[in-house]
């Protein structure tokens, strides 16, 4: 563990807290063009965060100090998890502390502290978001740990960068197991990130709401973080799948600093077709009822699954 | 044979023996002021949870690399069949698992236990003591009369701790139910070491490893093993009891028996299908695999739905035990197939679930103990917003919380962390169909985890968060400074053990090594685990924690110095409704109600829904196992007609029954002759 | 362990592609979209045959090849799609089992198959033996959504898939049928759907709908 390892960790974690707002912010520029509006700007995220972080805290009187507290962890387990997705370079330090179970772990725990601080006030719509979310969850989580299992049966390693390494490396071969665990993951990062068609980021119905609904009772700087965690999220579950099906762009052990740049400019161009593809499933695809968000997740658990048998079967 | 003390010098054991001897000593103390709750709860428990802590230590000793087992033969027992004792790494560690939890659990009971009606104190200290000496006996039994008697002492001590309120019906029937699936299963074990023996007559369990049982019988004594310590570890279809028991149950008496007695069901099956029967075949581990993953999902589904607090746990119970199975069915599948390392691994996690589980359950039973004095309400629904009336509980009852949700990095996700890797090492498995069946299993057992989460989630969010759900919950009180330092220490070992893997490794080092044949590898770094190699996998508990805490910490300070840390307290804003009331909160079955709808075909409901114009409407929905009615219903039934058509010769005539005596002592006189 | 063939890996990725729409069919309640399903099963069928017959250099598969393109990628489903909106019968919400269900027992299935082509799979000699499994898992499945619809008109997109599994097994195991069975069996196909087609028209006539949970009023008491 070198210390020019740990520079470019915290310099790959800095982007990645940098870039996320930015991605939801492209997201919905794209939205916006394909629906024929007149699209809000790029930055219009930092701007929001920024003003939030600028606000007086308003707070339930009889919020407990694990509703305060929640904020500050959902940000850190989203920090921690961009510290283990190879987003630029392979090289990760921190990856010898926690693999791909635990950022299964790490989403987990972001999760069920969401869903407990949603509780905490005691409100109707704070615990019926609460409920969803775990609804989901529970589904998403065992699908999304089958995805990297998919990952693991191919490169026989739990550790991101060094399945995005192996997948990577050449010769190039067609993996039939992978094309069921992509369907699998994209079906997971709609669900898991609050996006059509299990959710509707842009809702102001409240009874429809997953993500909403749980963080109505937050405000100023704790809204600020729970809104930049939640990009982050995003930004970090589309790393994953570059990791996964796109491997190819990210700067090795030993790159250059021009071989690192152009891994950045890899992954904004990777970034920027992802959101303008998230955009098009979106625009395209409608709201489901409720209880069909449980058949879509299962469908895509028993994909994933389905994907592990066909790679035992075709693979070995 | 040779009576007496066996020449070998086995300090640890006499010290062993020595404590248990304490435990028995403090309980007859108890029978001095058997009325005095001040002198049974706050002397001979503190001291009682002193010697908890000697026989985990003495427990931890027998785990120390390169110490040998140590064997003693009391002059004991049956006249050709001494009680025989042996500590070994296996028994030492769940010594050292019974001892740790116990010693939270007496030190909570220490501030628990209060006057009232039931068992007097210092009867109930008594069963209480007998309770623990007979499950550390169980655990170093080295032949299958002492076991069985140890066995049985058990499952009668923890009879009456569970019908210490007796006078209430529910609770006897709730403890008849407990004792007679204790009792199948005792039976199953017996049987099972009848046929170990294999012919030869004699009951130690050195002369049962000796024996080679030919695959019939030797698959025979593993089924009958599974059977019976399946019974008292509550896998499916044996767990029915295991819901009407702990509700019943007084906290700590629940704590010691999910966390500690369900635990030595599982020492008793991994002594027998790895230590007793060699050469597993590899159908066994398929068996207990699928027996185990159905009962913990079996467990999982059914805990989200409850809404009595201490049901929901005993359901969790159910749950993790079908986990630590699940483990041991892997560690037999691998065995059979020579897979040693992944064997070890398998295996490992077994016992360190089984530790983990010993720690998180009892501190959540205990800390629902709490809610209940604070309270006196064990119903989710009656219950909320605690976490203002009693913090402490609260705290280590969130620590407990997502120690059994499986969160890093507390001790829950090492153990889930090893059994998934144990379960991505499948395809190493020569046999294609097996290897392909095991996916499933991976997904069964990821599915279960997940629920998990979701039943925890539910449990803390609404005993302890959200508003109260009735106003007398205004007056709850925290807990007693006892309760609390039981509470801690066992909250103390979900943190240091989750920070800490590296530990629970080693420790289960010595026992992978003698029953499987190989040790995980575990890494270069003291404070990461790897337990098959670096570049597959490794996770460092304590890096992790550190990093949590460190951008946590991080975020907290920056934001503040950066912008601000005003806030202003104002009424809950629910998008500006302002006659909130607590009754608006989700329920119990509110929060299960998706589960519901998911698995509706695993449940029996009955449903009561009001009509629009009622004035007093009324929802009650009644959850049941639908197991009771295919299995045990038609059982029953079946029993009371065999007993029916025998109570054909109960005539009642004294005449008759002379006349059966008269017939018997012919028949057996012609039989000898 | 060597990397296979890229035409192997091809082969390969055409069945799980296979399996990937049948499975896709298996969850899919609108009818229409199950045809398109169908007609891109046909298509992947068509290129996994030409790849079969491009590599082993056989004459006869490319006239299959050439058969399942025009059957089964065009008329067939231009045929059902008619019948669609002439019947206005394009959703079948209806399913007898809810589709996670539906879709864990078609894993099952999957398993099944697997383990019963493993032998058979040994045995073969072709390039594509793989597949027989994944062949033999698509028939099965066809089956499943048979059994578990209700409308007479995915019944026969369930039987034309079925149809399909056949024909890629085939292919995967031998290299194809014999030139007159193939033909004979298209013509068949296609006469069976004319005819289906036919006979859906009489079954609305006399109940109104084209559920067949009807049927099962003719039967005598």
């Amino acid at each position: 563990m070198s210390s020019l390892g740990v520079a470019r960790q915290v310099g790959a974690v800095l982007l990645a807290i940098a870039l996320a707002p930015l991605f939801m912010g492209w997201i919905a520029q794209c939205r916006a063009w394909l629906q024929n509006r007149s699209a809000p700007p790029l930055f219009l995220p930092w701007r929001m965060l920024r003003k939030l972080f600028w606000k007086d805290a308003a707070l339930a009187e009889h919020a407990s100090a694990l509703f305060r507290a929640t904020p500050y962890v959902l940000f850190g387990t989203m920090v921690l998890a961009a510290a283990i997705i190879p987003s630029v370079v392979l090289d990760l330090p921190f990856v010898l502390v926690a693999d791909a179970i635990a950022l299964v772990g790490l989403f987990a725990t972001a999760r069920v502290f969401i869903a407990l601080a949603a509780m905490d006030i005691g409100t109707a719509f704070g615990t019926l978001g609460a409920r969803r979310e775990m609804m989901i969850g529970f589904l998403a989580e065992p699908a999304l740990l089958m995805v990297f299992f998919n990952a693991f049966l191919i490169s026989g390693s739990t550790a991101l960068p060094t399945i995005a390494a192996r997948l990577a490396a050449p010769p190039f071969v067609i993996y039939p197991s992978l094309a069921f665990a992509g369907i699998a993951f994209v079906m997971v990062l709609l669900a898991e990130n609050a996006r059509i068609p299990i959710d509707n980021p842009a809702t102001h119905l409240e009874l429809t709401m997953i993500h909403e609904a749980m963080v109505l009772e937050y405000s100023a700087r704790h809204l600020a973080l729970v809104e930049w965690a939640s990009a982050l999220k995003l930004f970090n579950y589309a790393c994953i799948g570059f990791a996964l099906f796109v491997p190819w762009g990210l700067a090795s052990q030993h790159a250059s600093p021009g071989t690192l740049l152009l891994a950045v400019v890899a992954l904004v161009l990777k970034l920027a077709l992802a959101g303008a593809a998230l955009a098009v499933v979106e625009t395209v695809s409608a709201k489901l009822r409720i209880f069909r968000a449980p058949e879509f997740l299962a469908m895509a658990f028993l994909l994933a699954v389905l994907g592990l048998l066909v790679h035992l079967l075709l693979g070995a | 044979m040779i009576i007496g003390w066996n020449s070998g010098p086995a300090p640890s054991l006499v010290l062993l023996l020595g404590l248990i001897a304490g435990w028995l000593g403090l309980g007859l103390a108890g029978l001095l002021r058997p009325h005095s709750v001040g002198f049974v709860a706050r002397v001979i428990f503190p001291v009682g949870a002193l010697v908890g802590l000697a026989v985990g230590l003495v427990g931890l000793g027998a785990l120390r690399p390169g110490s040998l087992p140590q064997t003693l033969v009391l002059p004991l027992g049956l006249p050709d069949l001494p009680f025989h004792l042996r500590l070994d790494a296996l028994a030492g560690f769940f010594v050292l698992l019974l001892g740790a939890a116990g010693m939270g659990i007496s030190i909570f009971a220490a501030g628990y236990f209060r006057a009232g009606q039931g068992t007097a104190p210092g009867l109930l200290c008594l069963q209480y003591h007998v309770f623990l000496a007979s499950m550390a006996l169980v655990l170093l039994a080295d032949d299958a009369y002492l076991f069985m008697v140890a066995w049985e002492t058990m499952a009668l001590s923890s009879y009456f701790l569970v019908t210490t309120q007796h006078r209430i019906p529910e609770i006897r029937r709730a403890g008849f139910l407990y004792l007679l699936i204790a009792h199948v299963g005792a039976i199953g074990i017996l049987l099972s070491f009848g046929v170990l023996q294999g012919g030869s007559w004699r009951f130690t369990f050195d002369a049962m490893r000796g024996q080679t049982l030919g695959p019939a019988w030797a698959s025979v004594a593993f089924l009958l093993a599974l059977g019976g310590f399946g019974a008292k570890a509550g896998l499916v279809p044996m767990h029915v009891w295991l819901p009407e028991a702990h509700p019943a149950a007084p906290s700590p008496v629940s704590a010691l028996m999910s966390g500690v007695m369900l635990k030595t069901a599982v020492y008793g099956f991994l002594r027998v299908s790895f230590d007793l029967l060699h050469a597993p075949q590899w159908w066994w581990g398929g068996v207990a695999l699928a027996v185990g993953l159905g009962t913990g999902l079996f467990g999982a589904v059914f805990a989200a739905v409850q809404t009595d607090m201490k049901r929901l746990l005993a359901y969790s119970s159910i749950e993790n035990v079908g986990l630590i199975f699940t483990a041991v069915g892997l560690g037999l599948l691998f065995q059979s197939f020579g897979l040693h390392l992944f064997a070890a691994l398998a295996l490992s996690a077994a016992l360190i679930h089984a530790l983990n589980h010993a720690l998180f359950k009892s501190l959540l039973f205990l800390a629902t103990g709490s809610v209940l004095h604070a309270t006196g309400e064990r119903n989710l629904g009656k219950l909320g917003g605690l976490i203002r009336r009693m913090p402490w509980v609260a705290t280590v009852a969130l620590v407990g919380t997502l120690a059994i949700a499986g969160l890093p990095p507390l001790n829950g996700f090492v153990s889930e962390w090893l059994l998934l890797q144990a379960f991505l090492s499948t395809p190493e498995i020569p046999q294609p169909f097996v290897n392909m069946l095991v996916p499933l299993g991976a997904a069964a057992l990821a599915l279960t985890v997940a629920l998990a989460g979701y039943v925890m989630v539910k449990f803390y969010g609404v005993i302890f968060l959200g508003q109260p759900r009735e106003p007398a919950l205004a007056e709850a009180h925290p807990a007693g400074w006892l309760e609390r330092i039981g509470l801690t220490w066992l909250a103390l070992g979900c943190v240091v053990l989750g920070a800490f893997p590296r530990l629970l490794l080693d420790a289960a080092a010595p026992i992978t090594a003698s029953l499987v044949g190989a040790t995980v590898r575990r890494g270069r770094f003291a404070w990461a685990i790897a337990p098959i190699a670096p570049e597959r996998a490794s996770y460092s508990g304590l890096l992790f924690l550190a990093g949590i805490l460190g951008v946590v910490g991080f975020t907290f300070l920056a934001v503040r110095r950066i912008y601000h840390g005003r806030v202003r307290r104002t009424a809950p804003w629910d998008c500006g409704y302002p006659w909130q009331t607590p009754r608006m909160q989700d329920t119990a079955e509110g929060f299960g109600q998706p589960i519901r709808h998911i698995f509706g075909s695993a449940f029996r409901l009955e449903r009561e829904l009001p009509s629009p114009w009622d004035t007093a409407p009324r929802y009650r929905i009644h959850i049941e196992d639908r197991l009771w009615r295919l299995l045990y219903v038609p059982l029953g039934r079946a029993v009371q007609r065999l007993a029916d058509a025998v109570a054909v010769v109960q005539g009642g005539r004294l005449a008759v029954y002379l006349l059966y005596a008269f017939l018997t002592l012919i028949g057996l006189l012609v039989f000898v002759l | 362990m060597p990397a296979p063939t890229l035409t192997a890996q091809l082969l390969n990725g055409f069945a799980a592609g296979l399996l990937l729409i049948s499975f896709s069919m298996l969850s899919q309640r609108r009818t229409r979209a199950l045809i398109t399903l169908f007609a891109w099963q046909g298509a992947i069928l068509f290129a996994s045959t030409s790849l079969v017959a491009y590599s082993a250099g056989l004459r006869h598969l490319w006239y299959s090849a050439a058969l399942t393109l025009v059957l089964k990628v065009f008329l067939l489903p231009f045929i059902l799609l008619r019948l669609v909106r002439r019947l206005e019968a394009q959703w079948d919400t209806e399913t007898l089992l809810n589709i996670p269900t539906t879709m864990l027992l078609g894993v099952g299935l999957v398993i099944f198959a697997f383990g019963l082509a493993q032998p058979i799979s040994a045995l073969a000699t072709t390039i594509t033996r793989n597949t027989l499994g994944i062949a033999l898992a698509i028939i099965l499945l066809a089956f499943l959504m048979m059994i578990t619809r209700r409308k007479a008109v995915t019944q026969v997109v369930g039987f034309l898939a079925m149809e399909n599994g056949l024909f890629f097994a085939a292919t995967s195991a031998t290299y194809g049928m014999p030139m007159v069975v193939e033909l004979g069996i298209a013509l068949d196909v296609l006469v069976g759907v004319l005819i289906l087609g036919i006979f859906f028209f009489q079954i609305r006539e006399q109940f109104e709908s084209l559920d067949l949970h009807h049927l099962e009023t003719l039967k005598e008491d």
